[in-house]
């Protein structure tokens, strides 16, 4: 190469020939899909808050308060939940330490109609939706798989198989484009989740269809031990945004203000007919992957350290404090139902009935067909401490023998 | 009127008579839209119903099986086409990891009344990938129902009742059987629910037991057995995998003493397995000989040109059917 002539950078005259256009409509430069590497903040370390034009705060003081009693509860519950699993409460438990702004913020910017699909470390966003964490925490316990109704608080299942959820998510919002209701979803992910196809393809169907989806990644460094940097080469996840041409932005997920103030922007964005965002929040996991996990082995004392100083509940302490909204009675208010609420998980654990091993089966199909009916009877049987138990399942010996009856 | 009908032009009928009953069903997947679907099953219900009713989609099954999950919590009832057996891998995770246990893991609080069509099987000279039998995977997850006609008069009836279920179905079609020609009423009167087995032809002496592709083939072989060997088949259809219509196959084998397991799928793990097993399980004692599954080989499906040594066929049932009767 060396010597030889440097392409003409300027030339952008349309070739001769096919169409070598954008998809995207004209009016749409691909640039402004792009992301700044500075994520999003508006509250900085010492509680001070900057403006940001695209991202205008639109929260009376009730709203700044509420979000800090929502990150305070979130704290004590996920604090209880581990006590509970070191109690043997809980099989396992997946902390949101450190993540409760990235999620109170996002989950509070969306409007009641709109749905929320978890992963499975999304207490706070449960939280900010009113469902009792101690159904969220029956999957843990082993109890049954979810203890809510969706269609109650609009909140999808947990998925722990990582990103499917975000199909679903984008599939719900092509239905709410369907329908023509201003529904939007809202899907939380990780930033291991990245890597999975089903984060690709429910993109892409999102843009494709120009589903109303806000695509919110909590890129909380760490996919169990694995550090982004051997996830993607991407200059960040937010940038991947632009191969499905929808706008990607990095927020500072630890700032409970801009987490709010982007998901605001994306979902009413989402909600006009504008198509799909993807949010990349910057936050940290605190705590291990899951109670099973020893952090130790993968990262440094001195990280976990510097991260705490960006903690989100703090910085929204000396914001409200700054701002004359913090008095003793609130704070005693705060501290009261966080007390409460993680007393209540407590109790709604240690008393959980065990489920019925009847249950087994009452779900599977709407009714139930005879094969999976033989089965719930030979466990019946089983539980009568009667005989040994069928191969086949149910009365299976009673049909031989009248077989055998029949035969001889 | 009495017209002559193709499975596939059934399969269409079913399609489109679904769509217009009820504005929630959805069709959609690779080419669906205004190509019709490579094997013209969605054909015109494009312009039929319009871009919001039957669309394409990207490439890629796990995204259509996915979103279909999410079109089923909002309240559609999505029909999402597969467009061959062997692209249906990709989906995989969604199809046993999510649409089958959404049900029970919600406690029976969510319904996903959602159909995966799957064209499946071989015979029609196709290349690698695009003649597959995956139907033991579906069947072995529990919440899914998996039913496959035979027919076009049950590829019909049985679709339009798949798309009316509240629970997931796995809808398999037969592919080399798409232009089977019959003389049919459209809609036929009062169809037999898709989870009940049907005899296609009463016979005394073989439970000749079939579904899908090898229910032609197994008719064929009855007639065969007839004339060449002076033997009694019973053929019996399963239509649906899962749930199995145990009393109608048990009956018939109780009649018979003698039962012959036929598909396409590999034996190891086969539909065959579990027929035989339940087969002994509840007609020991009529048995006068042992269940005999004939079945493709257990390797991966073959060149276009070495299918016909592949796949079941009229003589190699008949085989086994003189097997069976010298016990």
């Amino acid at each position: 190469m060396g010597d030889s002539e440097e392409p003409d950078r300027e030339a952008n005259e349309p070739h001769e020939g096919p169409d070598y256009r954008s998809l995207l409509d004209p009016d749409t430069d691909p640039a402004e899909l792009l992301p700044n590497l500075q994520p999003i903040r508006l509250l900085d370390r010492n509680g001070q808050l900057g403006e940001h034009e695209a991202y205008p705060l639109d929260l009376k003081d009730e709203d700044l308060r509420t979000l800090y009693r929502h990150m305070v509860v979130a704290r004590r519950v996920d604090r209880e939940a581990i006590n509970l699993q070191r109690q043997g409460q809980l099989g396992v438990y997946a902390s949101c330490l450190g993540q409760e702004a990235a999620q109170v913020g996002s989950a509070y910017a969306l409007a009641d109609q709109d749905w929320i699909f978890p992963s499975y470390r999304e207490l706070a966003a449960g939280i900010v939706r009113g469902i009792d964490t101690a159904g969220m925490l029956q999957l843990y316990r082993g109890t049954w798989l979810s203890d809510y109704d969706p269609y109650e608080f609009h909140f999808a299942l947990m998925a722990i198989p990582i990103s499917t959820q975000c199909l679903h998510a984008a599939g719900f919002a092509m239905g709410a484009r369907l329908a023509g209701e201003p529904v939007v979803t809202l899907v939380y992910f990780g930033d291991g989740a990245t890597s999975e196809g089903d984060f690709h393809e429910a993109s892409n169907f999102a843009a494709v269809f120009q589903a109303p989806c806000v695509f919110f990644c909590q890129n909380n460094q760490y996919a169990i031990s694995v550090p982004l940097s051997k996830q993607t080469h991407a200059p960040s996840i937010a940038h991947k945004g632009v191969g499905y041409g929808m706008p990607g932005r990095r927020v500072d997920g630890n700032d409970v203000l801009a987490s709010y103030a982007v998901t605001k922007w994306a979902s009413e964005r989402a909600r006009r007919g504008e198509g799909p965002t993807l949010i990349e929040a910057l936050t940290y996991r605190m705590e291990a992957h899951t109670t099973s996990d020893d952090p130790t082995r993968y990262r440094t004392r001195e990280e976990l350290d510097y991260w705490a100083t960006f903690d989100p509940i703090a910085r929204m302490e000396k914001f409200l404090k700054g701002r004359d909204l913090w008095e003793d009675r609130f704070a005693a208010a705060v501290e009261d139902e966080a007390r409460e609420q993680s007393g209540h998980v407590r109790d709604q654990i240690y008393d959980a009935p065990h489920p019925d091993p009847e249950e087994l089966f009452a779900h599977v199909y709407v009714e139930p067909p005879p094969h999976l009916e033989r089965q719930r009877r030979q466990l019946q049987a089983e539980l009568a401490g009667g005989g040994e138990p069928a191969p086949g399942g149910g009365d299976l010996e009673g049909l031989v023998d009248a077989q055998r009856r029949e035969v001889l | 009127m009495t017209a002559t009908v193709t499975m596939a032009q059934a399969l269409n009928r079913a399609l489109h008579d679904e769509m217009r009953d009820d504005d929630r069903v959805l069709v959609f997947g690779e080419d669906v839209g205004r190509l019709g679907g490579v094997f013209r099953i969605t054909d015109r219900l494009q312009a039929t119903f319009g871009e919001e009713r039957c669309f394409d989609t990207p490439l890629a099954e796990s995204g259509i099986l996915g979103t279909s999950l999410g079109l089923a919590l909002y309240g559609f009832k999505p029909v999402p086409e597969m467009q061959f057996d062997g692209f249906t891998y990709p989906g995989f995770e969604q199809l046993v990891s999510h649409i089958a246990k959404y049900r029970n893991r919600s406690r029976g609080t969510v319904q996903l009344p959602l159909t995966v069509r799957i064209p499946y099987g071989g015979g029609i000279g196709a290349v690698e990938h695009h003649s597959e039998s995956p139907e033991s995977y579906w069947v072995h997850t529990a919440g899914l129902k998996v039913v496959t006609p035979g027919t076009p008069a049950d590829a019909y009836s049985m679709l339009r009742q798949a798309i009316q279920s509240p629970d997931p179905v796995v809808f398999l079609e037969p592919k080399r059987r798409y232009w089977m020609k019959v003389d049919v009423d459209l809609p036929v009167a009062d169809p037999q629910p898709m989870e009940q087995a049907l005899v296609r032809q009463p016979g005394t002496d073989v439970t000749l037991v079939v579904y899908g592709p090898m229910v032609r083939t197994g008719l064929e072989a009855a007639a065969a057995a007839s004339e060449d060997l002076g033997v009694s088949l019973e053929v019996v259809d399963l239509r649906s995998l899962n749930p199995l219509d145990e009393d109608t196959l048990i009956a018939s084998v109780r009649r018979t003493g003698r039962c012959v397991v036929v598909h396409e799928a590999s034996l190891t793990l086969g539909m065959g397995a579990e027929i035989a097993a339940r087969v002994q399980e509840l007609a020991f004692y009529h048995l006068e000989a042992p269940v005999l599954r004939v079945t493709g080989f257990d390797t991966p499906y073959p060149p276009a040109k070495l299918e016909d040594f592949w796949l079941p066929d009229v003589d190699r049932i008949l085989d086994f059917v003189e097997r069976s009767l010298r016990y």
